[in-house]
């Protein structure tokens, strides 16, 4: 049964899908609140604090060591208050002083023990999931990788957390105010979120890096966002999107032989990409879709209120044809010949040679829209 | 090494010079991206040009400097573009943006970095570093690059000194004035690439950002005039990149960027607490007067009060009355104010516990208070 184990591939890809799955549940939140900056801020500087973690305590991993360095996290985002707090940096600018500080003294800490860290400033940035599973631990008699164990864990932590708390995360990410006025502390759950976001981010360290990790915690939810309104969906959307990932990553990974966690991240890119261009509702392309129909509507109603205006008139022969569509509307030829041509096809219209007539579709169409102008006023 | 000796080093001079020409780069634009809060752009960029620069070797199939600045350059901007296109065309906010395009193009640059070690070109050595930079490889001919590209970025910004000004603080009286706005930003967020460019084989893609924000934050302490503070970032710019440099000859481990950032940082502290008007301290002491100085006031009418409360203006009131209504905090408070000259102690020495009386100052400092105090509560 444990026999998937012993493929480092299905591994690996567990391991991507969990390291999607994990983000998507803090992430989700995050985009949502407009904070996604501070997870970029906080992925950096968790590399001080597992330098530190290991020059102090000596552990490279377990939950000692994910608690530990998930604490640089939290100073990370207080040390931002701080400055914003201050009114002496504006809030962009504060997230940009902190993390690379603290990254930079990761990093000098990490190349003056070099000797004795596992890891070195290349792993730090880029992570190493081809590996992942060649560092097991043997759980009940059975070697178990341990990012496995890292990802997996965090990823139940943080679906308690959101499930615990969802009502919460979701009145406090849209309406601030009113759930401090509820008593929910907002601030805090903001905190915890960003707690476990750390935590996320120093359990998928190993395997993604400091970087690639912001791939997964903001690209997921922002493509889930632009695809539905619904958090829970969102939610969903992103878990699928973390295992297709994850599997389509490694998969042209190995067939182009390039970096495994690099192409996982390219994959979320896509992802957001077509969500933006062809997604429904929210996509490029539908809202030119959309505009278009409007534009087309529009015209055709012009069309019919201007035949409405005009009809049994004595003026009637001169202005219900088509040459005066050009001259009285200021359409040009092509553009009269498509909305003659929708409104025969919708049924709105009819031609009698050049004689445009109403039907009674059509006259209630243009009746209905100035009725509604007669009521505006 | 001596101070000489090292001064003479050919490698140093390289480093130095490069150190130079980043600080006065990062410095001057950095002051306009974070005056029109888009500090994190910098960010962005910096990881942007990972892949740019991959593709400038796969293209050229070799290190030079200047096709793998070309390619940095390229995606820059192409990542700007993208962020702009996911504000406007999306729902996305800027952060989420910002974030996006920084994860993906830095994804590909890693992918692009990969698929070059696989290659096994021979030239590829040292490609990946610039991830942290690479100070102490930087050449004669990287410096030129450098050189030229600074210069043409300070040179625009010398040319177009009033309208750059007008669309950081007012764009929008800018564009009634007829400027061209959006060309005018899309220009200013090109040449922050440029300054990212220049930062790459000095501290590398992910510690640029800080050299684009940090100078210009130090800098806006000490100055709320631009024509100050944009050659102030580029003073405090050179500073750290010259002190990072050197400092990093100290020791074996040492990087240049780190250390570069280090200093820098240091800086923005120094600044945000001791820059003269705006510095934390002097307005945490200016705090520790007033509340003071209310204090004392609070001991004089307290006294004043005594004492038309006894019908009687030379009022004695026992110290320990007094500690009962304000603390022990109220012993320091007499003695200040005895040596203003608003209070005495009594005159019989003898006499314990002590006793306090208004002087003729203290009475009249005391009523000119209470009445301020009346007129202020009657105006609001």
């Amino acid at each position: 049964m444990m026999a998937w184990l012993d493929d480092p591939g299905t591994v690996i890809m567990v391991v991507g899908a969990l390291v999607g799955m994990a983000s998507t549940l803090v992430g989700t939140f995050l985009v949502l609140r407009g904070t996604s900056m501070l997870a970029d801020a906080i992925s950096h500087s968790i590399v001080f604090g597992i330098v530190v973690v290991w020059l102090v305590a000596h552990v490279q991993s377990g939950p000692l060591q994910i608690f530990g360095a998930a604490l640089t996290g939290i100073l990370t985002v207080f040390l931002t208050q701080a400055l914003i707090h201050s009114k002496r940096v504006k809030q962009d600018a504060a997230i940009g002083l902190v993390f690379p500080l603290l990254f930079s003294v990761g990093v000098l800490l990490l190349n003056l023990y070099a000797g004795n860290v596992h890891i070195d400033t290349h792993t730090v940035l880029l992570g190493e999931i081809g590996f992942v599973w060649l560092d097991t631990v043997t759980l009940g008699g059975v070697d178990v990788p341990q990012a496995l164990l890292a990802m997996g864990g965090m990823t139940l932590i943080n679906a308690v957390f959101v499930g615990l708390f969802f009502k919460e995360l979701k009145l406090a990410t849209f309406d601030e105010a009113l759930a401090r006025a509820l008593g929910f502390a907002p601030g805090l759950l903001f905190y915890g979120l960003l707690f476990l976001t750390s935590g996320t981010a120093v359990a998928a360290f190993d395997a993604v890096g400091a970087v690639l990790f912001v791939a997964f915690v903001i690209v997921i939810p922002a493509s889930a966002y632009l695809l539905t309104d619904s958090v829970v969906r969102m939610l969903g959307y992103g878990m699928v999107m973390s295992v297709v990932a994850s599997v389509a990553g490694y998969a042209l990974a190995v067939r182009w032989d390039v970096s495994i966690g690099g192409m996982m991240a390219v994959m979320t890119g896509i992802f957001l990409l077509l969500a933006f261009l062809i997604g429904p509702r929210h996509g490029v392309v539908a809202q030119v879709l959309v505009r278009r129909g409007q534009r087309g509507l529009n015209e055709t109603r012009t069309l019919a209120v201007h035949l409405y205006n005009h009809e049994d008139s004595h003026a009637q022969q001169e202005e219900n044809v088509v040459k005066a569509l050009r001259e009285h509307l200021h359409w040009s030829d092509g553009r009269a010949r498509q909305v003659i041509l929708r409104g025969l096809d919708q049924g709105y219209i009819t031609q009698a040679g050049q004689m445009l007539n109403l039907t009674a579709t059509g006259r209630a169409l243009a009746m209905e829209l100035l009725n509604a102008h007669e009521r505006g006023r | 090494m001596t101070l000489m000796a090292l001064l003479g080093d050919y490698t140093l001079q390289n480093v130095a010079l490069g150190a130079l020409f980043l600080g006065l780069i990062s410095g001057v634009l950095g002051s306009f991206a974070v005056l029109r809060k888009q500090s994190l752009l910098g960010d962005t960029l910096s990881h942007a040009a990972l892949p740019g620069i991959c593709l400038g070797f796969i293209v050229t199939g070799a290190r030079h400097m200047g096709s793998l600045l070309l390619g940095a350059l390229f995606t820059g901007t192409l990542a700007a573009l993208l962020v702009m296109a996911l504000t406007r065309y999306s729902r996305l906010k800027t952060d989420a943006a910002l974030g996006i395009v920084l994860s993906t193009f830095f994804a590909l640059g890693v992918v692009l970095l990969s698929y070059i070690q696989g290659t096994g070109n021979a030239a590829q050595g040292g490609l990946d570093a610039f991830l942290f930079g690479q100070a102490a490889a930087t050449l004669r001919s990287d410096l030129w690059v450098m050189a030229a590209i600074t210069a043409i970025a300070l040179t625009l910004v010398g040319l177009c000194w009033k309208e750059f000004k007008l669309v950081c603080f007012d764009p929008g009286f800018a564009s009634t004035q007829g400027l061209p706005v959006l060309l005018l930003e899309t220009v200013l967020t090109v040449m922050i690439a440029l300054a990212v460019v220049v930062g790459l084989q000095m501290v590398g893609v992910v510690l640029m950002a800080a050299m684009i924000i940090a100078p210009a934050v130090a800098a806006r302490q000490w100055s709320r005039r631009l024509e100050v503070m944009v050659p102030l970032a580029a003073v405090f710019g050179m500073v750290a990149g010259l002190s990072g440099a050197l400092a990093s000859t100290l020791g074996r481990g040492l990087a240049t960027g780190p250390l570069i950032i280090i200093v820098v940082s240091l800086l923005v502290l120094a600044s945000l607490l001791f820059a003269p008007g705006r510095g934390l301290v002097w307005s945490w002491l200016l705090r520790l007067r007033q509340r003071r100085e209310l204090h004392h006031q609070h001991v004089l009418t307290t006294l004043h009060r005594l004492a038309s409360r006894h019908d009687d203006h030379a009022f004695y009131a026992e110290q320990g009355l007094l500690e009962g209504v304000h603390g022990t905090a109220v012993r320091p408070a007499l003695k200040v104010l005895a040596q203003r000259g608003m209070v005495t102690l009594s005159t019989q020495a003898s006499r314990q516990p002590r006793y306090w009386q208004l002087t003729l100052e203290g009475q009249q400092e005391a009523e000119r208070i209470l009445t301020a105090l009346e007129r202020g509560g009657a105006n609001s």
